[in-house]
Formats: structure tokens, C-alpha cells, sequence
């Protein structure tokens, strides 16, 4: 499909807020497709992954084509191109976490969750992944779920993380 | 939340409106914010450069570049537009300095990205935060929005004729971006691989035009240099490495932390009085001095040891972003140089051939030594490789990886010729221990 055909008012996948967004970021920047990078991940943010129409939208929206969107999509590691679970908890195992504990919260994770790197649960609300430094190397271990840090881990710390995730799911206040 | 921490020897500067709600525009005012760029603003270029260049600041990111040196390479007259663009793709592991400024000074990050504009003549600067800080973005927007509200930003600052835009951008997931060529793509909507040097940024770099580039640390500490003049700041540091850093503790020391301490600072006197000493009342093996990239360094060699730029050269290692990675003697170093080296592979962009491949069977040979299935040619193998990647890639990737990985062989060769010979590695059971 060539970025002319689509037409980003009739088909949007977006959200207004998204759509929205996505019209005032283009404007700033001397060169539209400066937006690209930071787009995908916002966009991801709503759909979930980079979806084909996803990549077609983002593509007609700053007037590239489809494969040069995935070109620069694969090279940024927090751009998937699969679902990730509900909540996505990413393990840090370099350095600094490593060496206070980050393998044995990264293997307790895969026991607690019933899953290996990059693996979602049946359920669908936890996804687990082994990244690289996410800096928080101070407070190590760390982990990220989504967006959110939580540091300063142990096992027992991260089982009542997983809880908070788990009450927040069903609607409960989430209380760690 | 990152826990604040403190210690005596600090001498606070940039770290000095931590934890005081300088986050709120109104407070960072009552607090001296924004006075060091009306001053710039009325001064004007010359002046502020030569302030930079009297402050005797060196590029925090790692290369040490000094600063005003820098921002005096930007050729005046320009038919293209000039740009700041601050880097905050902070990924080099152990570092985590940047997260602090962001969170709790993001005015100063502003000031620094205005002031160095109008040292340079730019009308644009990009605040370009890694993906993975959300909430940082989230606090630099508000603050950004906070700075359009009050006029400090926008057509005219300041009640002035000049013109000045701050955008704050998201990255995707990249160390690779932190490179300054890579990060101009990135910014560009493209892959983050290096551009070929020269040209260099000051003359054709964001979008074709001049562009400054400097980390967010170097940025936070411009508005104090301005503040407090750049001699006074020069003072506080050591010889030709001026004022202050935030020094990152991490691994295995009683305190980890954030420490803004002097330039110069005893690297000994860092881990056992700052630090509070090795965990556990353990012994120190090993410091890797500043990032995953730096080589690592025994104990014997720091004992008189200043954490500034030459004398970590002279060492034969380097001060990189100021992240102190502390190691006991109870870590496998084969397992500490193969989860380093797995980095470096992860995120080698494949733009230049030594770095893409060297990393790779780097990585490999590691995995197959550590397993206890090396050969002691392995052990040269690993060294050759890693001799062979430096300075061969359009950036700095390659020799990060391959420097950290010369040390840890040539330093703790028995160590993995223990490995020799389907042997288990000796510290696998402690460290199972010692991590729970």
C-alpha cells in the first residue's frame, strides 16, 4: 500500500487522543519523520505491538512507506512486533544488577510466572522479559513492568509487586 | 523511587536542589533558578563561553571533551539551522545519574539547553530522554510546558528578542543512540547507526546543520558554572578536570548511590568511606571505574588513585560516565567479562563489521569458556579478537567492548585459566549464596 492511499481520518486505528497527538508532534520537528520513533512507541502504548495497520498508519501518517517504517522499527528493542502480556515485567541482569541478585529474581520470575524470556502467561496479564541495563543501577536489582520501576528487590519484595499487578487487574486498589 | 543518599565529602552543585521539590517551576525559581540565563541572556555568547572554558568542564557523558572548547567550534555564520541537543539516552550499565537530574532538577536541564543555544546561536534544542524513563519524559514535559507558561521559552524569553523551542524527545530502546552520531539519526526518524567523522557535528550535524551535543549531566551543571563564575567552579575539582561529578556506587559496596563528589576524589576513599566498604565485610576484587566500557581495575591499583579524567588514563583505564561498579571476591570474573561482553553484542547496531562480528564470537567464546569447555588458545583467541576491533568502527561501540574485555583477560588470566579443562567454576556455589 503506498502512503497516498491511506487516508489517516477514514481509517484510523488511533484514538482521538492518539490521533491528536500524533498531529501536534509532527509539527514541531523541522522534519516530520523526526516523529517516527517516539510515535511507534506511543502508539504501541495503545495497540499493544506494532501491528500491520499500525505500521501502515504510522507510515501513510508521515508519508513513508510501510518497510521503512519496520526498517526503523527493528532496530529499537522496546518496539515488538507481537503482544506482549498486560503487564510487561522486564528483569535487569546486567552489571550492577547481577551482581546484587538479578539472575535469581530473573529465575524466581520464570518459576512464579510459569514462563521463560519473552513468554506471556496463558491469562495473558504478565509478560517476562531479561533486559538490558534500564538504569537504575543505584538501586539495583530492578525491574520495569510497563513503564513503572520497582527497585531495591528481593523475591519476596517482587512476589508482592506481582500481587499489586495482579489486584490492579481485577480493579482492586493496588496497595506495593 | 530511587532512594536519595548523602555523605559528608559531598560537595553538592548540581545535586544541591535534589530533593527540595525543584521539580515545580515556581519553587526552582525561589530556589535561584533561571538567574543564569537572564545573566547569559544580557552577557551574551562570548562571555558564556568563555565562563565554560574558565570552568574547566569535561564532557560527562565519558569522552571528557571540555565543554566550552566545544560550544567554541561552532562556526558563527551558518546557512543552516543550529541545534543543542542534550543527550539523555543514559544506557551504559551501571549508570544511572541522569535519572537523578531528570527527576528532581529538570529546570537545570532547560537553563543548560537555553544557555548553551544562545552560546552557540541555536534557536532550537532537543532534550532526547532513553524510552525506557517514561515518567522522566513525562516530568521534562511538565517542566517544558511549565518554562512555555512563565515566557521562558518561546518567541521572545525573557521579555527579549531571542527566540528559543525546547522538544523533548523519546528514544525506543538503544545504547547504541547515546553515541552523538547515532542520536542525531535517531532524532532524524532513522536506525541509530553512526554517521562517518569528519564532518563532526559543529559544522554539519541535526539536520544538516551545526549542532552541539552534550550529556545531561554536562548540561545540569552549566547554570551553576554561570552562577557561581567558571574560576570557582574550575577550584573545586583537580588539575584541568574542573568542579564536581555525580559518581554512581553500585554492586557489591554497604551504600550504593549518587555521590556528587570533587573530581580527583580517591577512588579507595569512595568505595570504603563513601560507600560505606564492601557488603558483607567481604574483600574487593575488582572496580570497574566508569561504566561496563571502562577497564576494570584491581585493587592495588587504586589506592592513590584520583577519579579524574588523567589520571584514569594514566591508569590505563578511563572515568567514562562516573559509574563506580564494585566487585568482591566472590564474583566469577569469567561470568562478569561474559555478561559485560553479551551486552556489547545486544547492542552492536551491525553497521561496522568488527564490532557486529568481534562482539559476537566474543560472546561465544566467553559463553563456551564459562561453561568449562575453553582451550588456553581460547584464552589468546579472546584477546586477539579484541585487539582486532579497536579502532576499527565509526564509533566508540567497538573499543567498549573490546577494551573492559583486554583488562579482564589480562588481568585475571588464571582466573580463567581455571576454567580450563571441563573444571566447574569455583565461585558458581558462592554465588548462588551470596545473591540470595
Amino acid at each position: 500500500m503506498s502512503p497516498e492511499k491511506t487516508s489517516p481520518e477514514t481509517m484510523s486505528i488511533f484514538s482521538p487522543q492518539l490521533s491528536a497527538r500524533f498531529d501536534a508532534l509532527v509539527e514541531k520537528y523541522p522534519l516530520k519523520r523526526s516523529a517516527l520513533v517516539p510515535m511507534l512507541l506511543y502508539a504501541q502504548d495503545e495497540i499493544g505491538y506494532l501491528s500491520d495497520a499500525l505500521i501502515e498508519e504510522v507510515a501513510a501518517r508521515i508519508g513513508i512507506t510501510p518497510l521503512d517504517v519496520r526498517n526503523v522499527a527493528s532496530y529499537y528493542s522496546m518496539l515488538r512486533f507481537k503482544p506482549a502480556g498486560k503487564y510487561n515485567v522486564q528483569v535487569c541482569t546486567n552489571i550492577s544488577c547481577m551482581l546484587r541478585g538479578g539472575y535469581d529474581l530473573f529465575e524466581h520470575l520464570q518459576e512464579e510466572l510459569g514462563i521463560g524470556h519473552k513468554g506471556v502467561t496463558a491469562d495473558g496479564l504478565f509478560s517476562l522479559e531479561e533486559v538490558e541495563c534500564i538504569g537504575v543501577c543505584c538501586w539495583a536489582p530492578a525491574i520495569q513492568v510497563n513503564y513503572d520501576f520497582h527497585d531495591d528487590l528481593t523475591n519476596d519484595k517482587v512476589d508482592s509487586v506481582l500481587d499489586s499487578y495482579r489486584a490492579k487487574a481485577k480493579g482492586e486498589p493496588a496497595n506495593a | 523511587m530511587p532512594k536519595l543518599v548523602s555523605h559528608p565529602d559531598e560537595v553538592k552543585v548540581i545535586s544541591k536542589r535534589f530533593g527540595m521539590g525543584a521539580t515545580d517551576i515556581d519553587r526552582y525559581i525561589e530556589l535561584g533558578g533561571y538567574e543564569s540565563t537572564k545573566k547569559a541572556l544580557a552577557e551574551g555568547p562570548e562571555w558564556i563561553v568563555n565562563e565554560m572554558k574558565a570552568s574547566g568542564l569535561r564532557g560527562r557523558g565519558g569522552a571528557g571533551f571540555p565543554t566550552g572548547l566545544k560550544w567554541s567550534f561552532v562556526p558563527k555564520q551558518s546557512a543552516k539551522p543550529k541545534y543543542v541537543l542534550v543527550n539523555g539516552d543514559e544506557s551504559e550499565p551501571g549508570t544511572c545519574k541522569d535519572h537523578l537530574i531528570f527527576l528532581h532538577d529538570p529546570h537545570a536541564i532547560i537553563e543548560g539547553t537555553i544557555i548553551a543555544g544562545l552560546a552557540i546561536g541555536a534557536k532550537t534544542g532537543f532534550i532526547y530522554l532513553r524510552g525506557e524513563y517514561r515518567y522522566l519524559i513525562q516530568i521534562m514535559e511538565k517542566a517544558v510546558a511549565d518554562a512555555y507558561a512563565k515566557g521562558f521559552l518561546g518567541k521572545n524569553i525573557f521579555g527579549s528578542e531571542t527566540e528559543y523551542q525546547v522538544i523533548v524527545q523519546s528514544g525506543a530502546g538503544a545504547y547504541e543512540v547515546g553515541e552523538e552520531s547515532a542520536l542525531m539519526e535517531s532524532l532524524e526518524g532513522k536506525r541509530g547507526v553512526p554517521r562517518i567523522k569528519p564532518p563532526f557535528p559543529a559544522v554539519v550535524g541535526l539536520y544538516g546543520g551545526p549542532t552541539v551535543i552534550n550529556n545531561a549531566e554536562t548540561i545540569a551543571a552549566v547554570p551553576h558554572i554561570l552562577a557561581m563564575g567558571g574560576a570557582a567552579y574550575a577550584a573545586l575539582g583537580s588539575e584541568r578536570n574542573g568542579g564536581t561529578r555525580l559518581f554512581g556506587l553500585s554492586g557489591h559496596v554497604e551504600r550504593p548511590g549518587i555521590y556528587e563528589l570533587p573530581m580527583g576524589y580517591n577512588l579507595k576513599k569512595m568505595i570504603y568511606e563513601v560507600g560505606g566498604g564492601i557488603r558483607g565485610g567481604r574483600k574487593l576484587k575488582a572496580v570497574v571505574p566508569g561504566g561496563s566500557s571502562t577497564p576494570v581495575l584491581l585493587p592495588e591499583e587504586i589506592e592513590t588513585l584520583g577519579m579524574d579524567f588523567d589520571q584514569l588514563g594514566k591508569a590505563g583505564s578511563m572515568l567514562g560516565s562516573g559509574a563506580v561498579v564494585v566487585i568482591d571476591d566472590e564474583t566469577c570474573i569469567v561470568e562478569f567479562a561474559l555478561r559485560t561482553i553479551s551486552f556489547y553484542a545486544h547492542e552492536s547496531c551491525g553497521w561496522c563489521i568488527p564490532c557486529r562480528e568481534g562482539t559476537d564470537w566474543l560472546k561465544k567464546s566467553l559463553t563456551r569458556f564459562h561453561a568449562g569447555f575453553g582451550t588456553m588458545k581460547d584464552i589468546d583467541n579472546i584477546q586477539y579478537l579484541a585487539e582486532n576491533m579497536l579502532g576499527r568502527t565509526f564509533c566508540p561501540l567497538g573499543d567498549a567492548a573490546a577494551m573492559p574485555t583486554i583488562a579482564f583477560v589480562k588481568k585475571f588470566r588464571k582466573e580463567f585459566e581455571d576454567h580450563l579443562n571441563g573444571k566447574p567454576c569455583a565461585f558458581a556455589k558462592h554465588l548462588e549464596v551470596a545473591l540470595v
